[in-house]
């Protein structure tokens, strides 16, 4: 599945650690580092800017810190030195009351899905909304058509037990997208599911791209990246972002 | 409100299963001795303040004159001049019949007609109770008139025998109410230990409400409300325990009518102290769980 479309804005990968250039970027991280206790920094000198409605690989070797930076910039943590502006507000300045704000504006699919085991597919995909005070009332229309969208109307009553891997992680998309978040975190989303299901959970992402959602997706597997047209790569080696093909500095539709 | 309005959709949050496991059962029998000490503690009190009201001023005189007719003229003297005094609130003799009645109660007959106790020789007892605040004074002005109206009399203030016995009572009472403060603080760490039982087992659920823009309130409502109902149930098994047993002892204790034993009674306000109890305890136990899910979630991002 090859998807086409129009452009989205570069990626301002800086691999340096120049301050980024914001210029309305979504997400800018300027010389970021991130630590956990007294051991050495597991994230060191990140830069780069993330522009909207632009789509994003973070690739790099196991352990190289793609889900300490995610988790960064789904706000679950903060960085150990340098600044991190999310929607163009400083995270680590920001005081703790506002961040459920934020984190509205943000869809997260993880890996092993983080599905609530006790409840259905149908409310799974339900919680943001229903964690943002839409009346239940209004939520039956979107989260029907999210079930369509994922082709699971038929298991919307479904616990997570018993619905497949792929299925499962289908729900976890539409649970992070159904509040049309402005950014789109998936850590790994491909990495329980068949090749087939990565590419068509691929194409939900690219769908939801064209939407005008930025997109970051961390994945190892290079046959992803090659898929969609206007992404660009990030690269983590050791805790340090490169832009190995130059493409992400100089982005080609800068020239 | 004690226990937090959650819509229906956002209770299921959480698995329908008891939080709490053994909490109701514990807050139950906490609530139960709490109550038990609790009406203990104002029975003992209101008894060692009806032992203090009518030990405070009383005074018995004793007359022990041979002569049954000098006997019983110094009494009646001695009770007709007390009265005139402006310290003496009032002051009665002791009937003969009522020397008897109680003293058949320890020698086989309480109607007085033992040849054994006719045979005893009584004293004559005048009962005066004083009033105002000066007791010393009022006493060695009393020394004085019984000397003049019944020579060789004793003077016994109630006081001085009964007090020990209503400091013991008085104390026992403040026993009691440390007590009903340990178990309550003893409650409010298992409220504390359960609210964080539930957060550890469901941390899963509370990090995935928290990434997808839940606030630290809607979270703490939740179990603030899973928390309180567990509670809740507690307090009301307890309760319901604690008001069986104190209603058989006080159909046991309607039965005593003698000593110091007839002095103990809740009262109104004792009955509305217990009665409130369940109430402050469940609206402690729903604050105290607010007050740790709270922080508790504040150290997570």
């Amino acid at each position: 599945m090859r998807t086409g479309g129009a452009r989205p804005p570069a990626a301002d990968v800086m691999t340096d650690a120049r301050p980024a250039r914001a210029g309305g970027a979504m997400v800018e991280f300027d010389n970021v580092g991130l630590r956990y206790g007294p051991d050495g920094e597991v994230l060191r000198d990140i830069s780069f800017n993330l522009q909207p409605g632009s789509f994003y690989f973070l690739t790099g070797a196991s352990g190289a810190g793609k889900t300490s930076l995610l988790r960064m910039l789904y706000l679950a943590q903060r960085p150990s030195r340098g600044i991190v502006r999310l929607f163009g507000e400083d995270l680590g300045a920001m005081p703790r009351h506002r961040l459920p704000g934020f984190r509205r504006r943000i869809g997260v699919v993880f890996q092993d899905f983080r599905l609530i085991p006790h409840l259905s597919a149908r409310d799974n995909i339900a919680l943001p909304l229903r964690i943002a005070g839409v009346g239940e009332e209004d939520l039956a229309g979107p989260v029907g058509e999210m079930l369509s969208w994922i082709g699971l109307d038929e298991r919307a009553e479904a616990r997570p037990a018993t619905l497949s891997g792929g299925e499962q992680q289908r729900v976890a998309i539409a649970r992070a997208v159904i509040a049309r978040p402005q950014l789109l975190v998936a850590d790994e989303p491909t990495g329980n599911v068949d090749p087939d299901m990565a590419m068509r959970l691929l194409g939900l992402f690219e769908a939801l791209n064209r939407l005008g959602t930025t997109v970051i997706v961390a994945t190892h597997d290079i046959h992803l990246i090659s898929r969609i047209d206007n992404a660009q790569m990030m690269r983590l080696e050791k805790g340090r972002l490169s832009d190995p093909t130059g493409a992400l500095r100089y982005p080609p539709n800068r020239a | 409100m004690i226990i937090p309005r959650v819509p229906v959709q956002h209770r299921r949050l959480l698995p329908d299963r008891r939080l709490s496991g053994p909490t109701p059962w514990v807050i139950a029998i906490l609530m139960m001795l709490t109550l038990l000490a609790a009406a203990a503690g104002v029975g003992l009190a209101r008894s060692a303040n009806a032992i203090g009201e009518a030990i405070a001023g009383r005074v018995t005189v004793q007359i022990v004159t041979a002569n049954p007719v000098t006997r019983a003229e110094q009494a009646a003297a001695l009770r007709r001049e007390a009265a005139a005094q402006p310290y003496v609130h009032g002051a009665r003799n002791i009937e003969q019949s009522e020397l008897l009645a109680t003293l058949g109660q320890w020698l086989g007959s309480a109607d007085g007609d033992d040849p054994v106790l006719k045979s005893l020789p009584l004293p004559a007892l005048v009962d005066i109770d004083l009033v105002g605040g000066d007791r010393a004074g009022q006493l060695a002005r009393l020394d004085a008139l019984v000397d003049r109206v019944a020579p060789g009399a004793r003077v016994i203030p109630h006081a001085e025998w009964l007090g020990p016995v209503a400091r013991l009572i008085r104390s026992l009472a403040w026993v009691a109410g440390g007590l009903v403060l340990l178990m309550i603080l003893a409650s409010g760490a298992v409220v504390i230990m359960t609210a964080r039982a539930a957060l550890g087992t469901h941390y899963a659920t509370i990090e995935m409400l928290h990434l997808i823009g839940a606030t630290d309130r809607q979270i703490a409502r939740l179990f603030q409300r899973r928390i309180a109902i567990d509670t809740a149930y507690g307090i009301a098994l307890g309760t319901a325990v604690a008001a069986a047993i104190l209603l058989l002892i006080g159909w046991q204790w309607s039965d005593v009518t003698a000593g110091l034993a007839a002095t103990a009674s809740l009262g109104p306000g004792g009955w509305a102290l217990l009665l409130a109890l369940p109430l402050l305890a469940i609206a402690l136990a729903a604050l105290t769980a607010r007050q740790t899910l709270l922080a508790a979630l504040k150290k997570i991002l």
